[in-house]
């Protein structure tokens, strides 16, 4: 880099830019935080809902499906699974609740959680909910 | 070394390194469970795999970057550490912590570990890379302060350089971020959005100046280049960091429930992020080429060339392939993200952590300035056959990707994930191939550590200007 441009100048880029950006970081997100309730299916959000997300952390289901295409990849994605299952909560506790204790040979396999029924209310619960989230049309099919 | 307390960077690099083992043993447990499904199940699950795998990997990255700030500060400030007894007593807490923290993933289920460290009194398991239990959160927060608190005295006492101010602000960047890791609401687009306030102003934010800071202090040791030049540098590869990173973030922002706007903040702002990867990448072939000596420890030259090319190819390059919108919408969450956050991981800070260990680790070990020809040897092979089965491991994943993205979600009839997955494991049974060669170069990684010989030196002629 030529003599003209001077240490001192990319210094103050440095602190100008960064101060600048990171202001509009936090204004933008504020502003996106404001308008959330349009698009975060709030309203929906029971405590039933969130007993489920509970479910969901705790039993670290993130480690190997995602979750409006974040996560892991061993597993499908989850954002859609009301609709991949027909609209049916029955059909997602009947799923979990009917994973082999000892897997299946050769094959991937989700473990038996053993949750109770309470559990797995609040989880198909929680699941319903995420596929009522809008995500910008996302996934693009019912495959996720 | 010019100041003995720096040698507390020893052991801070000797448990990085008996960490990255551990990381790389439970990838390939779970690149062999992605193709024999059946693989330690259900003793090690493969969620379990990747948390051990995931965590492993930060939080060696730490010790890397703490041995790295430890061994250099003093050297910056020209003066002894502050404390080094604070720094060997938090060595110890965070290394038990991390310890305990693994054995708790591998001995009990998941839904035990929360319920036996509380983590209903302040919930913050459960989500990706923040998986550790709310009181290693803690603990991690209180070595934190500590660390801070030792290098910011150290710095107050002494010269204040660039180098070691941008390093400053990079580690206080890092802490105060990780804060957000706390913040676990239960509304999910929110839990999401912040989520990436850690994850994303981590790696693409205040990592970078880590990054930039370390790079340029070796640098300068190698190369002999002046500081003025150096720190000019620096400072533009940092503002292009932040100025592109900060709004870069939006790139997450684009299918999880948050508003359509980011679709364009995002794209424009991310685009611009291999800026900052390209600049380091001339900086480092720059410097190396305007050298005014030659430094006897050509790994440490090799590593850090390595550093600026592979930075640039695993997250300028691989981050731009997805990072517009209309891409992201297909990628997302694929395979292609795996081996972008691989090569992005490795490229930028896997191999800056090698690089200052490379450079420190003959001055730890009480030499001149570099290790014996042969050892050098040994370790610039582990050089090529790390770097080199990582991008194998790069691009088998995104051969994988682009099946997955054609299969699953573009083609006229797509087909359902499990199915997909199966017509793809050819790519994967490559990936765990390049895996193990991977393995094989960490090996002779850390053989290099145990061959004697002595110090290679330069003759005369070739030793232009010392310092
Ligand atoms: C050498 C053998 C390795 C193998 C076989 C391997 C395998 C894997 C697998 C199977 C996953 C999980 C992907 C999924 O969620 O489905 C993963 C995740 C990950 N690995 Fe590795 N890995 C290896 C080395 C590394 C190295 C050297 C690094 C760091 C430089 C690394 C960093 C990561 C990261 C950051 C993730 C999370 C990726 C994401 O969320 O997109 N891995 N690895
Ligand atoms: C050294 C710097 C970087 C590292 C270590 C890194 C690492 C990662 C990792 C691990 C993920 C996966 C996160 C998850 O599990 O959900 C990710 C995602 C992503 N990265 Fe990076 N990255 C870096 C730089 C970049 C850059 C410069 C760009 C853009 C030019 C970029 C674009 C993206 C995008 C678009 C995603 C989201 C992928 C998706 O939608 O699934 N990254 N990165
Ligand atoms: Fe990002």
């Amino acid at each position: 880099m030529n003599e003209t441009f001077t240490k001192s100048m990319a210094r103050n880029i440095f602190f100008g830019g960064s101060l600048f950006f990171f202001l509009l970081l936090i204004g933008l997100t504020t502003h996106s935080v404001r308008g959330l309730p349009e698009q975060d299916n709030r309203q929906n959000l029971t405590e039933e809902v969130a007993l489920g997300k509970k479910v969901w952390e705790d039993n670290n289901c993130i480690g190997c499906h995602t979750l409006l295409g974040e996560g892991a990849y061993f597993a499908p994605e989850l954002g859609n699974v009301y609709e991949r299952f027909g609209h049916s909560k029955e059909a997602i506790k009947g799923f979990i609740q009917s994973r082999p204790v000892n897997g299946i040979p050769g094959r991937r396999s989700m473990p038996q959680f053993n949750l109770t029924d309470q559990e797995l209310d609040a989880i198909a619960a929680f699941l319903k909910y995420s596929s009522e989230i809008k995500a910008n049309n996302w996934p693009p099919n019912i495959q996720g | 070394m010019k100041y003995t307390s720096q040698s507390v960077a020893k052991p801070y690099f000797i448990a990085a390194i008996g960490l990255f083992v551990g990381q790389i043993l439970f990838g390939l447990i779970m690149g062999l469970q992605y193709v024999m499904g059946d693989f330690l199940f259900p003793e090690i699950p493969f969620n379990v795999a990747r948390m051990v795998h995931t965590n492993l990997l930060i939080v060696w990255l730490l010790f890397g970057f703490m041995g790295s700030t430890y061994y250099l500060v003093p050297e910056e400030s020209q003066t002894e550490l502050y404390s080094p007894k604070l720094a060997l007593l938090l060595f110890w807490v965070f290394l038990v912590a991390g310890a305990l923290t693994i054995v708790g993933y591998l001995a009990v289920p998941y839904a035990t570990l929360a319920k036996i460290t509380g983590n209903d009194l302040l919930p913050t398991m459960g989500r990706e890379f923040l998986e550790q239990p709310t009181i290693t959160k803690i603990g991690i927060v209180i070595v934190a302060l500590g660390f801070l608190f030792n290098v910011g005295m150290t710095i107050l006492r002494g010269r204040k350089t660039v180098i070691s101010m941008v390093l400053l602000l990079g580690l206080v960047g890092l802490a105060v971020f990780f804060l957000f890791s706390f913040y676990n609401p239960d509304n999910l687009v929110l839990d999401k959005m912040f989520w990436w306030w850690v994850v994303h102003l981590w790696v693409e934010g205040v990592w970078e100046l880590i990054l930039g800071a370390i790079l340029a202090f070796t640098l300068i040791k190698i190369t002999g280049v002046d500081r003025e030049v150096i720190e000019k540098w620096l400072y533009m590869i940092i503002a292009m960091a932040l100025i592109t990173g900060l709004l870069g973030t939006g790139h997450h922002y684009y299918y999880i429930g948050t508003p359509e706007y980011w679709l364009w903040i995002g794209s424009v702002f991310s685009a611009m992020e291999p800026v900052p990867f390209f600049m380091m990448t001339l900086f480092a072939f720059n410097m190396v080429n305007k050298r005014r000596r030659q430094h006897p420890n050509r790994a440490a030259t090799l590593w850090a060339l390595g550093t600026g090319v592979m930075a640039f190819l695993g997250a300028g390059v691989w981050g731009f392939l997805h990072t517009l919108a209309p891409v992201n919408y297909y990628t997302h969450g694929s395979q292609i993200t795996a081996a972008h956050g691989h090569m992005a991981f490795y490229g930028a800070y896997v191999m800056i952590v090698l690089t200052m260990i490379s450079y420190a680790m003959p001055m730890l070990n009480g030499r001149d300035a570099a290790n014996s020809n042969k050892s050098q040897v040994a370790e610039m092979w582990a050089f090529w056959l790390m770097t080199v089965s990582m991008v194998f491991i790069t691009l088998f994943l995104t051969g994988a990707g682009i099946l997955q993205v054609y299969l699953q979600r573009y083609s006229e009839n797509p087909l359902p994930f499990m199915v997909v997955q199966d017509q793809i494991s050819l790519f994967y049974w490559l990936r765990e191939a390049a895996g193990v060669i991977f393995l094989i170069g960490l090996v002779v990684y850390i053989t290099s550590f145990f061959i004697k010989g002595e110090e290679a030196r330069l003759t005369k002629a070739e030793n232009v200007i010392s310092d």
